[in-house]
This record gives structure tokens, C-alpha cells and sequence, in this order.
């Protein structure tokens, strides 16, 4: 990416649970502002890359660097605080607690107003609620979800609770968003609107995206670069394009289907 | 005033996060806050003693419900906590000659290191496996209270003096009821405050998905240990009014029945609510004895049978609470939410 710095650095990631090697010496560069997918089949390691990375799982070896600063073995929170956030595969709101309730937890890096003060709440702690409200008001106008801001988390369809969670790690105004199928299970209608919104996210708020995604069509119309993973390993790095013709790439991954997928 | 409003037309975020949200709800609460302040004018010595039993017993709860409740983490070590906080109140005005209006704040500090303590279980520890740790707890200061003779006096206790104000000294039921309902009511502000701003948040993320939290940038283990401390500050508050109450305080009280008494109380009245430890306080202080009352009546009347149905007391209390268990296990809280939204949108149901 001409000019551009590199934000995250991944060098060498080796993850393994007992016998099975979920990641082999996997390593790549996002740089600051882009929309970088990793893509493979089912199995491959992308999930895995993305704990590593937000600090679910702790690789055996190799090294993450973010922004200049070395997080490999840094716990979730802090790197939340330096502005890394991400969405799950599978759902993991606070499905209890309202919209807004989510939101405002996605705040909390944000709040300086601790137990002594909260508990007092008039003054300083409640103008800080407030200004704070605003800003999660302005994810939710921006995410169209108005109408829900009040319900139980846990009632909501499902495409909702996707959106939900997309705007909860927006609320930590982070630097770097990943996100992990963030289309799955959703009708056409839905998934426009996602894209739209991951391109809104990316391109107004400058927000660098790392997205893991099944739909192709997405992933090769929306990303700047692409990372191929097939069982803990890269088989493939480049531009859509890049990718599209990369031999190892069309055999491992893509196989027999190579035709429907390429022929778009 | 009999209008309520059937939608949200809030003009501002102020207006919105307000806690009491209509001008009727205002009006009833100020009301009652007001009337707790003649109460005592009004009510028998008798009455008047059973609410500074309510009173304690709804700081107590609001304490224990904020580290099992609202953060997830079981603490069976409650009944000792009151101890610490009673015992150590008494000790700094026995000891130190420090009033009672600071030796309380200072025992609540005192509580609430000790909760810290028994909390870094909680680095490693979840659910049961946690509250087998305070029951260790629970278990250790007990033997403590009865060993350390020069602060607990032993099995003998000690005596608590009363809080004073210059020479006005509150000794009596209708006297220490103006402290006991004061602290009450400022913890229930506190408490309903704290669980509409950032470490109160938290609290309740760590308790619904602790993993989630985390990449929120919740730290799990310091918002673990920071629930044990304000819980145990708030349980040594209580611990301290309950010596200025009693006047005199013995390890007798502060044992696993009691905390489990006061576990019952959040089960009851609503885990992770306010209003909840209100209701579930009311409830655990007020059925006992009543059926106190009730079973000595039916004594006098049915002469003789007054063991019988002494020790049927507590197997009727005992069944109360289980009958409560399945048939309202969310709580009164919950029980009294569906009864409002039910008068709300009265008479349609839609
Ligand atoms: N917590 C875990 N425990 C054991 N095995 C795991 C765990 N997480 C992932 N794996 C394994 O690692 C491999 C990669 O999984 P994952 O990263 O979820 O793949 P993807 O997201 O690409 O579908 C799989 O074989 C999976 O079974
Ligand atoms: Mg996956």
C-alpha cells in the first residue's frame, strides 16, 4: 500500500490446542486505513487469527505489533484501551441488557468517572453520561437502529443483534475493527446494508478493518488486500486481482468451484 | 394525577436517564422517603425496632447484591463481613476513643480490604468453586472473631457503645432509627447510582459475559476485586449500625446461617436489583416475625403445643422460601416490574 504506514504487524504465528495446529508461521501487515480480509475454508485458522490478534488466545510463538507497540502477550483490555475492537462469529452481546446498555459499555475506556463519583452521580459524573450518550447516539443513528435503542438485546432477530454488536465496538472508537463474518446468516437486504456500513466505517470514520468473510463477492468488491489461510497456513497474499489468479490459491481453496467463483 | 404515560416522549438525554422517570413516581418516592422521617413518631417501639431491622438488613443486601448479584460472584462469606465491620467499628470507639461517625467509615475500609482479600480467589475462581473460597472466608473469621479476645472479646463479645452528638447520645430504638433509615436511604441512592455509570456498567458486563467484557476493556480480575470491596464496604456499614442497634455484639451472630440469610434475601427479593434487595430485606425480616407473632398466638390458644409449633416455625419460614424459590425465581422485583407494565397499558393488553 503505497505510503501508507503499516498499523499491524504480524510475524511468524504459531498457535496449536493439544495436537491440533490451528496456526503454522502465519504472518502479514495491514497498513493504516484499508479494508484487509483473510479468507479461507471453514477450519482454516481465521477465527483463531483474530483471537491472536485481539488477545483471546495467546500464540506460542511469533510476534504482534500494533502501532508500533509489541501486544503479543498483552490481556484483551489493554489492547482494547490502545484501540483495537472486534465482532464474533458467534454473537456474544450482553444479551440481558438493553441496546443502549451495550453501548454504553463499549464506552467505558472513554469514562474517566469511577465508583466514588458514579455513585454520586449529579455534577461531573452525569455530564459525562450524558456527552457519552451522545456519542453512542450518533453510532446509533449512523447503524439505523433508533427503534431498538430501549429493547432487551436478547429479543432482537438476528441480523439486528449482528448490527448491534457491530455498533457496540464502534462505541470504543477504535482504530483497527475486526470482524468476524459479519454477513452470516443475513438475507441480501441485510448484507448491503452491512457493506455499506463496514464502507462508511472504513472510508468516513478511517477506521482500518480486518474482515473475515465467506460471502466472495464482498470480500473481492470491498477489500484492499486479502490473506488466503488453508489449514494454519498461508497459501496466499495480494489484491483481489492478485488473488483471484493465484494458482495455489484456485487449486487449495477454491477447488472444483473455481469456475462459478472466478467467473464473476 | 392518575395519567401515566404510555410511550417515551422524552426532550432530552437528561430527561431520559433520569431514574425516576414521571412526575407520579417522583411524588410517591419523595412521599415515602418523607413519611420514613415521622414514622417513628407514630409507629410502637416495637414497630419502630423491626424497620431498624429492615433498615440494616436493606444496606446488608444492597452490599451482598452488588458482588453476587449485579457481578455474578457468589459470597457466602457475608455473615463474617458484618463481623468484621461490627467488631471493628467497636474496636476503634472502644479502643481508640474514635465517635462512632468515623469509626463506621473506617470499618467499612476495614471490611473492604478484608473482602479484597478473600476476593483474589476470584483471579482464578468462578461460580461455585468462588464461593466455596468464601466460605473458607466465612469459616476463618469466625474462628478469628472467637480467638482474637483482645479486639472481639471472644465468646463473650463486647459492648457497642452508642453513637453520639455531643452529649445526646442515640441509644434508644426511635433514636438510632434516624441513623439506620439515613444510611439506608444514602446507600440506595448510592447503589442505583453506580449501576448507571462506568463501574457499575462493568460489573454487570463481567457478570453477563465475562469474555465479551474483556475486549470491551473491562479488566476482569480489578473489576472482580473492586465489586468484593465496595460490597464489603457497604456490608461493614451495615455490620457497624447492626452493633449500634444491638449495643452489644457477640460471634454468635456473624455466622454461615447469617450469611446465608442474607443470600436468601437478594434470591427473593431480585438478584442484581435495587429495589430487589428493598423487598427481599422486608421480606426475610418481617416473615419470621411474624410468624413469630402468629405462632405464639395460636400457642396460647392450643396450650401445651408451643414446641410443636415453635419448631414448626422454622419449617414453615423454610417452606415459604422454597415455595418462593420455584414459583418466583426472579424475584419480587420481577414479580413487581409485570404488576406495573400490566396497570401501565391497563385496560389493553397490547
Ligand atoms: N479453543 C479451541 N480449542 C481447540 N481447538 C480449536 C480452538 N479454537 C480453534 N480450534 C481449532 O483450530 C482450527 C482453526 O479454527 P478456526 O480458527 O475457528 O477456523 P476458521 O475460523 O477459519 O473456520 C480448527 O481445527 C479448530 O477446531
Ligand atoms: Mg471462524
Amino acid at each position: 500500500m503505497d505510503g501508507r504506514p503499516v498499523q499491524l504487524q504480524v510475524d511468524d504465528i504459531h498457535l496449536s490446542f493439544g495436537g491440533v495446529n490451528a496456526l503454522m508461521g502465519v504472518g502479514f501487515q495491514v497498513y493504516k486505513g484499508e479494508i484487509f480480509s483473510i479468507i479461507g475454508p471453514n477450519g482454516a485458522g481465521k477465527t483463531s487469527m483474530l483471537n491472536c490478534i485481539s488477545g483471546r488466545y495467546h500464540p506460542q510463538r511469533g510476534r504482534i505489533v500494533f502501532e508500533g507497540r509489541e501486544i503479543t502477550n498483552q490481556p484483551p483490555a489493554t489492547r482494547a484501551e490502545i484501540g483495537i475492537s472486534r465482532t464474533f462469529q458467534n454473537i456474544a452481546l450482553f444479551k440481558g441488557m438493553t441496546v443502549l446498555d451495550n453501548l454504553l459499555i463499549g464506552r467505558h475506556i472513554h469514562l474517566k468517572t469511577g465508583f466514588l463519583k458514579g455513585g454520586i452521580y449529579l455534577g461531573p459524573c452525569q455530564r459525562e453520561e450524558i456527552e457519552h450518550r451522545e456519542f453512542v447516539e450518533d453510532i446509533i443513528d449512523f447503524l439505523e437502529i433508533e427503534h431498538i435503542r430501549k429493547k432487551i438485546v436478547g429479543t432482537l432477530a438476528y441480523g439486528l443483534q449482528k448490527r448491534v454488536e457491530l455498533a457496540r465496538a464502534l462505541a470504543l472508537d477504535p482504530k483497527l475493527i475486526l470482524l468476524d463474518e459479519p454477513m452470516a446468516g443475513m438475507n441480501l437486504e441485510e448484507t448491503e446494508d452491512m457493506v455499506r456500513y463496514i464502507l462508511d466505517i472504513n472510508q468516513e470514520r478511517g477506521i482500518t478493518v480486518i474482515l473475515v468473510e465467506h460471502d466472495m463477492g464482498v470480500v473481492m468488491d470491498i477489500s484492499d488486500r486479502i490473506v488466503v489461510l488453508d489449514f494454519g497456513q498461508k497459501i496466499g497474499e495480494g489484491t483481489p486481482d492478485e488473488v483471484q489468479k493465484n494458482p495455489d490459491v484456485v487449486r487449495a481453496y477454491l477447488g472444483a468451484e473455481d469456475e462459478t467463483f472466478l467467473g464473476r | 394525577m392518575s395519567v401515566n404515560h404510555c410511550g417515551d416522549f422524552k426532550q432530552t438525554y437528561k430527561d431520559d436517564m433520569r431514574v425516576l422517570q414521571t412526575r407520579f413516581i417522583r411524588f410517591w418516592v419523595y412521599g415515602f422517603v418523607a413519611f420514613l422521617y415521622v414514622f417513628p413518631l407514630i409507629a410502637s417501639t416495637y414497630v419502630v425496632s423491626l424497620t431498624n431491622m429492615i433498615g440494616i438488613a436493606v444496606i446488608g443486601a444492597l452490599g451482598i447484591n452488588i458482588v453476587t448479584g449485579f457481578t455474578g460472584q457468589i459470597s457466602l462469606g457475608q455473615g463474617a463481613f458484618l463481623g468484621v465491620g461490627a467488631f471493628s467499628c467497636a474496636f476503634f470507639m472502644n479502643e481508640w476513643g474514635i465517635p462512632f461517625w468515623l469509626a463506621m467509615p473506617m470499618a467499612g475500609l476495614v471490611t473492604a480490604a478484608v473482602g479484597m482479600i478473600f476476593g483474589i480467589p476470584s483471579l482464578r475462581l468462578k461460580g461455585l468453586y468462588l464461593a466455596i473460597a468464601t466460605l473458607a472466608a466465612q469459616f476463618i473469621l469466625e474462628y478469628l472473631f472467637l480467638h482474637l479476645e483482645g479486639i472481639t472479646g471472644g465468646s463473650n463479645g463486647v459492648m457497642f457503645p452508642s453513637p453520639q452528638v455531643g452529649d445526646f447520645a442515640f441509644d434508644t430504638d426511635q433514636s438510632i432509627y434516624y441513623v439506620i433509615i439515613t444510611v439506608a436511604v444514602l446507600t440506595t441512592i448510592y447503589t442505583t447510582n453506580l449501576f448507571r455509570s462506568k463501574d457499575g456498567r462493568a460489573f454487570v458486563a463481567v457478570r453477563d459475559h465475562y469474555l465479551s467484557a474483556e475486549i470491551m476493556g473491562i479488566h476482569l480480575f480489578k473489576y472482580r476485586l473492586l465489586s468484593f470491596a465496595i460490597s464489603s464496604f457497604i456490608v461493614g456499614i451495615a455490620g457497624s449500625l447492626w452493633g449500634a442497634y444491638t449495643q452489644y455484639i457477640t460471634p454468635e451472630h456473624f455466622t454461615i446461617a447469617e450469611s446465608i440469610n442474607y443470600l436468601a434475601m437478594i434470591i427473593i427479593g431480585g438478584m442484581g436489583s435495587v429495589l430487589g434487595s428493598i423487598y427481599g430485606a422486608i421480606f426475610m425480616t418481617l416473615v419470621p416475625n411474624l410468624l413469630s407473632y402468629g405462632t405464639s398466638v395460636l400457642a396460647n390458644v392450643w396450650a401445651g403445643a408451643g414446641d410443636l409449633i415453635m419448631s414448626l416455625k422454622e419449617g414453615i419460614f423454610g417452606l415459604i422460601v422454597v415455595l418462593f424459590l420455584i414459583f418466583e425465581p426472579d424475584g419480587l422485583a420481577h414479580r413487581w416490574k409485570l404488576i406495573k407494565a400490566y396497570w401501565k397499558l391497563y385496560p389493553f393488553s397490547y
